[in-house]
């Protein structure tokens, strides 16, 4: 604790401790550094396509770190809004497939199709805008609707869980049913362009990368404002206290659909350039264990930090894809401990980590809480 | 002092065949220091949380000109009128100042609550001189003191704009300096908000209330000031259980207006 001796001034200067305002463009810009320039001098094709998988995944958890850790939203169907995304994107780049090569029908149709008309719900997806718009409004149009209906019935905690999960689990086996217009089980398969580029081509998919890299620091970046804003401490005294928050007047429903719909938003986009990244959506992408694999990053990088959950988010992707290969049994066992472990014994994540060790040496105690705001 | 009273006719809440409001008829005027006392299940804190909406009731509850009965909580806030709770409900993990800033905000624009604060509203500066938690505006409100939270949550009213504070049993806890500068702080409020004050410590609300109702068994035993509730021969039956020694505190009492 510092002793100020000068009077309190009767106008007051804004509460931003001074560490916090260089220190967070320090770090923006270093991630930027090494996202954009040093990953990509330094990782091979097939590693960086990797990595571009896994930023994906972290898009996803800069949501998830918005609605579950300042939201207090348990979101474990974020499958959904990731397979809206990756769907309406793939749709598109399917048609584009098809047109470039003189069909009307992408290939799988000509295969198991009824007809040879495109049904019509696919056909403004031949519009590239359209289809754009539709990776980040579908999926934000459905969480709205839901959060609608969920949050002002005062449906909470392990309820809102089990029931986004439960429509993750509609989702994909509605898609598996639903082979001639979907792909069925295989899903959207097989994708060749990204408007106009060929994916094969090591020097698109180097672009992909860096679409994908920009858009997550675009992310946290727009995450980060949120955090920081009057929303954003709005968003945690709901979550801590809703029924106070509403005897101040405000609808907790309204702040948490906000919280709700942008990660829905967020996840959409994720989806849409996880298809160009990896070639595929299919209904094993999105389902439930998918959509809790999207959390549990999020659980051990640490929930309510912005780059805790993000990267948690890539390192549980990188361990999931080195360890799945070595035992691909184990790693569902694997997966579900680390979640309970990080929930239950370290809710605020690895990001906590260094406050809980200082809590435990209460000596230290008394110099380090003194101007952390 | 302008503004709205309260007036309650004959509110009932029943909760599964138990009347725990039972034909309660009260009118507090605008300025008033109310205290509401009454034996355990009396219905005090019902019937705080029915004029706040938080539980079904019938009758008639108006604030002004405003119906308050059937609408929804935030609703009902947003005409003015905030409550506290028995156990003090501060945002524990935000500091003071963003507890009194939220408190402050309902009626912000998205732009406004999209954007970082940039400087303290004039309300939240004076909420922290009235209830002397300036010094500790940055800390977060989890480590304050009992009693600090409770004047934190008095905070928050104030800056909510409220122009009736219901609060449910201030003072619990407190220890006998935060007893007296809580009732300090309530008569300063009171000078222009109205105030009720659910209260079981009888010391208290002899030495702070304005005016008194008395609550027994969901009913509206007795009403007045201190000294005519005190004389009131239902209530020492009752409530004080007894026919108490006659009070020198009470006797004394500054005793603004008719009830």
């Amino acid at each position: 604790m510092t002793t100020t001796t000068t009077t309190p001034a009767p106008v007051s200067p804004p509460p931003v401790s001074r560490p916090a305002r260089f220190k967070v463009p320090g770090a923006f810009l270093l991630g930027a550094v090494l996202l954009l320039g040093v990953a990509p001098l330094a990782l091979s094709d097939f590693r960086l396509n990797l990595l571009a998988k896994y930023l994906c995944y972290a898009i996803v958890a800069v949501g998830v770190s918005l609605a579950w850790g300042r939201g207090g939203l348990l979101v474990l169907g974020q499958g959904v809004f990731f397979g809206l995304g990756g769907y309406a994107m793939a749709m598109h780049l399917k048609l584009a497939d098809a047109a470039a090569t003189g069909q009307t029908l992408p290939d799988f149709m000509q295969l198991y199709g009824t007809g040879d008309t495109l049904p019509w719900w696919w056909q403004p997806f031949a519009n590239p805008l359209f289809a754009l718009a539709m990776t980040v409004l579908l999926p934000m149009a459905v969480a709205a609707l839901l959060g609608f209906l969920v949050f002002r019935r005062r449906v909470k905690g392990a309820y809102f869980a089990i029931l986004s999960q439960a429509l993750a689990a509609a989702l994909s086996i509605w898609l598996v049913g639903q082979q001639a217009t979907t792909g069925g089980t295989n899903g959207l398969t097989d994708i060749q362009g990204f408007f106009g580029y060929d994916l094969n081509d090591p020097v698109n998919q180097r672009m992909v990368y860096f679409v994908i890299a920009a858009v997550l620091l675009l992310l946290m970046a727009a995450a980060r404002q949120l955090f920081v804003s009057r929303y954003g401490e709005l968003l945690i005294a709901v979550r801590d206290s809703e029924e106070r928050v509403r005897f101040l007047g405000y609808d907790p429903a309204n702040v948490k659909l906000v919280a709700y719909v942008v990660a829905a938003g967020m996840a959409g986009l994720a989806g849409a350039l996880f298809v160009p990244a990896v070639g595929i959506i299919s209904p094993a992408l999105i389902g439930i264990v998918p959509s809790i694999g999207f959390v549990i990053g999020a659980a051990v990088g640490g929930r309510a930090s912005l780059v805790g959950a993000v990267l948690g988010a890539i390192a549980v992707a990188w361990a999931q894809s080195t360890l799945s290969d070595a035992f691909p049994a184990a790693w569902t066992y694997l997966q579900g401990l680390l979640f309970v472990l990080a929930v239950g014994f370290l809710p605020g994540g690895l990001a906590s980590l260094g406050a809980v060790l200082r809590r435990r040496r209460p000596r230290n105690r008394t110099t380090a809480t003194g101007e952390t705001a | 002092m302008s503004g709205e009273g309260l007036t309650v006719r004959d509110l009932r809440v029943t909760f599964d065949g138990f009347k725990a409001v039972d034909g309660v008829d009260l009118d507090i005027r605008p300025g008033d220091l109310r205290f509401l006392i009454g034996p355990n299940g009396a219905g005090k804190t019902t019937l705080v949380d029915a004029v706040t909406g938080l539980v079904k009731a019938t009758g008639s509850v108006r604030f002004g000109d405003e119906e308050l009965l059937g609408r929804p909580v935030h609703r009902i806030a947003r005409l003015g009128i905030g409550r506290t709770f028995q156990t003090a409900t501060v945002f524990e993990e935000l500091t003071v100042l963003q507890n009194l800033d939220i408190a402050a905000g309902a009626g912000r624009g998205p732009l406004t609550m999209l954007r970082r604060r940039k400087s303290v509203p004039e309300a939240v500066t004076k909420a922290l001189e009235t209830t002397g938690l300036t010094d500790l505006r940055d800390r977060p409100a989890g480590v304050l003191a009992h009693g600090q939270k409770q004047w934190l949550e008095i905070g928050m009213l104030l800056v909510q704009d409220v122009k009736l504070l219901l609060l449910d049993e201030p003072v619990a806890g407190m220890s006998h300096d935060e007893r007296e500068a809580t009732g300090a702080l309530l008569q300063r409020v009171s000078e222009d908000h109205t105030v009720v004050v659910i209260e079981h410590d009888m010391d208290f609300m002899r030495s702070f209330a304005r005016s008194v109702t008395v609550l027994h068994a969901g009913q509206v035993l007795s009403e007045g000031t201190v000294a005519e509730v005190q004389a009131d021969a239902k209530v020492q039956e009752v409530y004080l259980g007894r026919a108490s020694e006659p009070e020198p505190i009470a006797a004394s009492l500054p005793v603004p207006e008719e009830a």
